[in-house]
């Protein structure tokens, strides 16, 4: 990550009584693509518009290419917005929409012409120009967009959950393209989304928001491994949550007791330990293996298959641990002569402790 | 089924049988409107173009209506739009009580008017009328134009601000070209509205009379009536071309804005 390009500070906004965003704080690197994600009414679409310039912020500092943004108004500032409805001009053109941003610059008509030409060639609409804007697809829309936004060159592109209204196979599709889109003009993408998989296979760095403040921000690979909450492992993925019993704690390492699966050593680097209380342990579904047919592991737990779900590629099965009251989801991947067990089988569970999660 | 076709037809003819009587009377040659019909003469026609006081009376209601569907409609659009995009303390009741005359009798308003007017000293003119029908136009125009922009997605004018428009720039590059279907047809029916309104014109006209009250004058010469018969005719040929001209413009925008046709006037 190079230099910041945008610094959040303490950014607060209220809607009358109503708290949007509690004290946000963050810097969001020149060239990264990052995302804003989280359920609906956490704020995250709040935040991306008060970046914008369309919502005044109550408290805080925005700071852009370390100017103050503070009653800059949305034309002045150095970011574009690609709208979730796309907002495409509908009585233009396809060129006239590309180009509308376009008509206040010193370029001459021919320049602008060209820079129009490219910006369509850029998201694969060469030739569509002349184009009614009424008459695209969705996808089609999106791409023009993407052009009329990036044709300005900003310092930051600001993505409202853009792939929201594509269908599954198109949305995929956009989702490839818009990371090698972000990559090819080296501009800073910030990204809203309530999917939690398109955050993961887009971003550089996600923060995660809840009730209107940044609950983890982080890579999405340290994001999914380590969440700092129960609410981000929940959110992000699938997750175990298995309450467990603190043993020794030391430092670095703490050993907890899971009842039904055993004992475990942990290093916690996000838990302060010494705090008491309740704890919990975190696992992933596809972190944990059932065993077959003498198939050998160092931890070992026991159980009985509850319910089992087949997916084709994947079978996920829901296994209720002996002398424990916790019900645990594994994810197997179905592989050529493995069996798939039916409900009621015994299940032997391979468990690894360095892909735990201590929350406490 | 039959019932319901013998009541259409029925309900079809009570609706435009008079209106086919007009351009009868207006053609025939005899000062008594009763059949049998004595023959074809264009006199009528002669004789209205000959009418001086007509001719003022036209004019004078000409300039009230495009006036009045100009101003009506501009107050409309600030008004739709307010209400549309902003929230603001009281736009409940401020918008409720500009829509009021929508279902206030005309006479009241009509009479209110007078007496203010001639409380603060204004004489009756074609401007009080004008005042008049702007007020009773405003909530048509307000309707007609709501529409527009609850059709109209709000990203678009935050859309030309974010490409580097200013709010004035963009309500001319961007709502204005959007809303405009609503506009025409907002100024063609307030232009019709004041055109052939008379309770207010009547009251509020002083000397200056408008053509519905110059014609409701000049029903008491039972011999001037086939002068009206061919007045009416005209009227009726301009309002069917007028008609045809809006949904033309109507359907048009809406091709171009890429909307499906959700029924019009025609």
């Amino acid at each position: 990550m190079r230099g910041p390009i945008i610094t959040l500070e303490g950014v607060q906004k209220y809607y009358g009584e109503y708290h949007a965003l509690r004290g946000i704080d963050a810097e969001i690197g020149q060239g990264e693509f990052f995302s804003l994600l989280g359920p609906s009414g956490c704020g995250k679409t709040t935040l991306l518009r008060a970046i914008a310039g369309f919502e005044d912020i109550s408290g805080g500092r925005i700071l852009l290419d370390g100017r103050d943004m503070d009653g800059v108004p949305p034309n002045r500032r150095p970011t574009n917005m690609v709208f979730q409805s796309y907002a495409i001009f509908p009585h233009l053109s396809v060129a006239e929409n590309v180009g509308f941003g376009l008509r206040k610059s010193p370029m001459s008509g021919a320049e602008k012409k060209t820079a129009v030409g490219e910006a369509l060639e850029m998201v694969g609409l060469g030739g569509y120009g002349g184009r009614a804007a009424h008459a695209l697809s969705g996808g089609q829309r999106q791409r023009v967009a993407l052009a009329r936004a990036l044709i300005l060159k900003p310092k930051v592109l600001l993505l409202d959950e853009p792939l929201s209204a594509l269908d599954k196979k198109m949305r995929e599709q956009m989702q490839t393209e818009l990371r090698r889109l972000q990559r090819q003009v080296g501009i800073t993408f910030i990204l809203v989304t309530h999917d939690q998989e398109e955050a993961l296979i887009m971003s550089d760095r996600i923060a995660v928001m809840f009730e209107g403040g940044i609950a983890q921000l982080a890579p999405p690979q340290d994001l999914y491994r380590r969440p700092a909450s129960r609410k981000v492992g929940e959110f992000i993925g699938m997750m175990n949550f298995l309450p467990a019993r603190l043993i020794e704690a030391g430092n670095p390492s703490v050993e907890v007791e899971v009842p039904g699966l055993g004992r475990a050593i942990l290093e916690p680097d996000q838990c302060p330990m010494g705090t008491g209380g309740e704890i919990s342990i975190g696992l992933r579904p596809e972190s944990m293996t059932l065993l077959f047919d003498g198939q050998n592991a160092e931890r070992v737990a026991q159980g009985v298959v509850e319910e089992r779900t087949y997916y084709g590629d994947m079978t996920y099965y829901d296994i209720r641990l002996d002398g424990a009251p916790n019900i645990v989801q594994v994810s197997m991947r179905n592989m050529p002569g493995r069996r798939v067990l039916d409900r009621g089988d015994r299940a032997d569970l391979a468990w690894d402790a360095r892909a735990m999660v201590l929350f406490c | 089924m039959r019932g319901l076709k013998v009541y259409a037809i029925t309900y079809l003819v009570f609706l435009y049988a008079p209106i086919i009587l007009l351009p009868l009377f207006a053609f025939n040659d005899g000062t008594i409107i009763a059949f049998p019909l004595q023959g074809f003469t264009v006199n009528w026609f002669v004789e209205l173009a000959r009418t001086e006081a007509l001719h003022d009376a036209t004019v004078n209601s000409i300039f009230i209506a495009v006036t009045t569907a100009i101003l009506a409609t501009c107050f409309g659009l600030f008004a739709a739009r307010a209400g549309n995009r902003h929230s603001f303390p009281g736009k409940g009741g401020i918008l409720g009580f500009v829509m009021l005359p929508l279902v206030l009798p005309e006479i009241i308003v009509a009479v209110s008017l007078l007496v203010a007017m001639l409380q603060v000293g204004l004489s009756p003119s074609i401007w009080t009328v004008i005042a008049g029908h702007v007020l009773i136009c405003t909530p048509f125009s307000i309707a007609i134009l709501n529409g527009s922009f609850a059709n109209m997605d709000k990203s678009l004018e935050e859309a030309a601000v974010d490409l580097g428009e200013t709010p004035v720039s963009t309500f001319r590059l961007v709502t204005l070209p959007l809303v405009m279907p609503g506009i025409v047809a907002s100024l063609l029916i307030c232009f019709t509205i004041s055109l052939d309104e008379f309770i207010i014109a009547f009251f509020l006209s002083g000397n200056e009379p408008t053509l519905p009250v110059y014609l409701w004058g000049q029903l008491r010469f039972p011999g001037r009536l086939p002068v009206i018969m061919a007045l009416g005719t005209i009227l009726v040929v301009l309002s069917i071309l007028l008609l045809v001209t809006a949904e033309y413009f109507r359907r048009r925008g809406l091709r171009r804005a890429g909307l499906d046709d959700t029924g019009g006037f025609l």
